[in-house]
């Protein structure tokens, strides 16, 4: 209990409640707060160039340490500016507080000068929101959003501070302990649903684990939980792209990713399954394909922290509300408990084993030293190249994150940072300055196309300040690839404005920014050019150019069942009817 | 190509939320957001210290759209409980009230005071040449009242929703 201004006790907050890093962009409205932060010993105040990237510079930074990320901006533009990293935080489950200045009470509603109305703006694209009006109540507000933003589900909280409360003097106050009166999560299953989950999984014969990124968000206890309960049940593996690192790649029970680019196997295998294991994932339309095909002779558990993703898009057979770690490590525990063993599936994993004969993930390229590099082998390349280094690997969202996603394979958890819910473009770069601000040490690339990296590509200032060794590995096929892949699918090819037109030269920009600039040209430059990136300190864009026409495959394509996959570039038709179109 | 729409079922909903700015705008914003139907809603304080207002909504949907809006409802962080009154067992109690101005002379005057005598409601205002009517019942009831007003001079007509109570000594 002691009397401070209003902005220093939203410094004196951060600092209990252990914030390190804050990410932002000062303005009239929180000059209080930078003031407080001015030669702060132990908050570092990472500057970004624009907003958005401050947004997604902390998902990068919670995404890869599991700690939420906290953002500081100012109000009007900078509000406005940071929705839509608020936004992707709450589509991808992301823990993250974001500090928003507000015009000064008096002036609240009369158009002032960058006054805009956040709380309203923010308020459903949060998980939840404050304005607060007295200074008093900024030192519960703050212990309460962060409580709010890492439990349960967690998501993106906003508090929205007027001015003159940063001015004001007020009681800081510290709630001894935080138990909401209203938000409570159910984070420990059901013992009874356990048990019936526990019966549904011995009786299996066909059955598919299908995780997500609450295994992520679980924390890499999850992980491991994952992977004992796998091993004990001999039941194969599938994941969204959100849940890509939890169980490692190179296990045999491992299908790769499921949905709209996942693999043959893990598509046919959820739909042949005769049990699905849901565990933390939320049944997107990526991932289910066409609804009344889905998945039609299986039961299926969900183990999920949110009730309302129950049922919401698939009816399920039994629900686990829950915690993904805490229901993973009950499963386990009652399994052991009946002193249950792993069925044989050898005719289930004969029939996975035909699927995976397709080798869905090949694709046709030629060998010689100035051929063209297909942006498969380009991403195969990057990974053999990083082996063994542990690398922290982030995209932006387009084709090349779909290729990075099959082809880049992870042992572990907080290592793949991608804009899965919302899809935003501009979300990579900036997602892999947060992850190198928390971890300095080590190697962070953010796998980008040349169209998404240009959505924030003003961060490159902000690495450059910061002297952050960032690299930045660009498919640069001068489409935007996915939009032109849907438009030969869909429009007979039409390429309504999906050509990367007026393209700078990265090489230049990079020295622009006192950066190291790299090109590839062909496939004889591609292994020393990605070895020149890893070995050289500070960082470094690679300008690789790939083969211009290169499409994403296997494609469920929209309004397609697991079983429609096209394989291969020729199968493609170039018309679809209406209901398809229709689909995103 | 059409765009198709389900057919669905009439639900009341009571919900208890924390008493603070904007809990009605986040749920009203969740029904527009997710394209869930709101037929009437009402709010009001309802604790001694002011700190809980209870919601009652009449929504209507399929039975997986009921559960989803409930769901989604109770994850909202200042949401304390969410009821369904019409759940299987769960006999409740429904009132509206409805403030009925009927203009007019003569024999549709004497007709609109003997109809509100036969629905039971109150005149709360009159003048030489008009009647506000209180009645107070299910929306149904006020429906046929309002519609045999429209016979006798209706002018004007102000409804507060419906509220609505589970039957029995238990309590939300």
């Amino acid at each position: 209990m002691t009397e401070m201004s209003g902005a220093d006790m939203v410094v004196q907050a951060l600092v209990d409640l252990g914030v390190d890093t804050v990410f932002g962009y000062p303005g009239g409205a929180v000059l209080p707060i930078y003031d407080a932060l001015f030669n702060h010993p132990s908050i570092k105040h990472i500057l970004v160039r624009h907003e958005q990237a401050a947004t997604h510079a902390a998902e990068g930074y919670a995404r890869s340490t599991g700690k939420p990320g906290v953002v500081l901006v100012t109000s009007g533009p900078g509000a406005t500016n940071a929705v839509t990293g608020i936004t992707d935080a709450l589509l991808d489950s992301i823990p993250m507080v974001v500090l928003t200045g507000q015009v000064p009470t008096t002036l609240i509603g009369t158009d002032a000068f960058q006054e805009c109305d956040t709380v309203g703006i923010t308020r459903h694209c949060t998980k939840h929101n404050y304005l607060v009006m007295d200074p008093d109540r900024l030192g519960p507000i703050i212990h309460e959003a962060f409580h709010i933003a890492t439990h349960g589900r967690p998501g993106p909280v906003v508090i929205d501070i007027p001015k003159n409360v940063q001015v004001a003097t007020g009681t800081y106050s510290v709630p001894e302990f935080i138990q909401h009166n209203s938000y409570r999560p159910q984070v420990d299953p059901d013992a009874d649903a356990i048990a019936k989950a526990i019966d549904l999984i011995a009786a299996a014969e066909r059955p598919i684990f299908y995780t997500g990124g609450g295994v992520i968000n679980a924390g890499p206890d999850a992980s491991a939980a994952l992977r004992q309960l796998v091993s004990l049940t001999g039941a194969p593996v599938t994941s969204t792209l959100m849940g890509l690192g939890a169980f490692p790649s190179d296990d045999p029970k491992w299908l790769g990713m499921l949905g709209m680019h996942g693999t043959y196997e893990s598509n046919m295998a959820m739909n042949r399954a005769d049990l699905i294991i849901a565990v933390g994932a939320r049944f997107d339309d990526r991932v289910t394909g066409r609804l009344d095909a889905f998945s039609p002779d299986s039961k299926k558990i969900h183990i999920d922290i949110d009730r309302s993703s129950i049922n919401k898009i698939v009816p399920v057979d039994l629900a686990v509300v829950g915690d993904a770690g805490r229901a993973l490590d009950a499963l386990i525990a009652a399994w052991q408990a009946k002193k249950l063993s792993a069925r044989d599936y050898g005719e289930w994993w004969r029939r996975i084993d035909g699927w995976r004969a397709t080798r869905c993930l090949d694709f046709p390229e030629k060998k010689e030293p100035n051929a063209a590099i297909m942006p498969q082998r380009a991403v195969k390349a990057l990974f053999d190249a990083t082996r063994g280094r542990d690398p922290i690997i982030t995209t932006e969202v387009g084709q090349h994150q779909m290729w990075a996603a099959q082809h880049f394979g992870f042992a572990a958890p907080n290592r793949w940072l991608t804009s899965g819910g919302l899809g935003t473009m501009g979300y990579g770069f900036p997602a892999a300055v947060g992850a190198q601000i928390a971890h300095p040490g080590r190697l962070v690339i953010c796998i980008a196309g040349e169209a998404s990296l240009q959505m924030n590509i003003q961060e490159m200032g902000t690495v450059s300040q910061y002297r952050l060794p960032v690299k930045i590995f660009i498919l640069n096929n001068e489409w935007m690839g996915m939009v032109r892949q849907w438009q030969e699918l869909t429009y007979e090819s039409r390429y309504s404005n999906s050509y990367s037109d007026s393209l700078p030269d990265f090489v230049k920009l990079a020295d622009a920014y006192g950066w190291t600039g790299l090109r590839i040209d062909t496939l004889g430059e591609l292994e020393a050019g990605i070895a020149t990136m890893i070995d050289t300190p500070g960082p470094v864009i690679v300008d690789c150019r790939v083969a211009q026409l290169a499409n994403c495959f296997p494609m469920i394509p929209s309004g397609a069942a697991h079983t429609d996959m096209i394989l291969q570039p020729n199968d493609i038709v170039g018309t679809m009817d209406d209901e398809a179109k229709a689909l995103v | 190509m059409k765009i198709k729409t389900e057919a669905g079922e009439r639900h009341v909903l009571a919900i208890t939320v924390d008493n603070e700015a904007g809990v009605l705008a986040k749920i009203t914003g969740l029904f527009t957001a997710r394209g869930y139907n709101i037929e009437s809603l009402t709010v009001a304080d309802i604790s001694s210290d002011h700190a809980l207002s209870r919601i009652t909504i009449v929504t209507n949907g399929p039975p997986p759209i009921i559960d989803q809006i409930i769901a989604q409802l109770d994850r909202l962080v200042p949401v304390h409980r969410v009821i369904d009154l019409n759940d299987a067992g769960e006999a409740h109690v429904e009132r509206e009230i409805a403030l009925v101005k009927v203009a007019g002379t003569g024999d549709k005057r004497i007709e609109a005071l003997r109809m509100a005598d036969v629905f039971r409601a109150k005149v709360v205002d009159t003048t030489l040449s008009s009647f506000i009517f209180e009645i107070t019942g299910t929306s149904d009831k006020v429906d046929r009242f309002i519609a045999l007003m429209r016979e006798c001079g209706l002018v004007e007509v102000g409804r507060t929703g419906v509220v609505a109570i589970a039957r029995g000594p238990e309590a939300l």
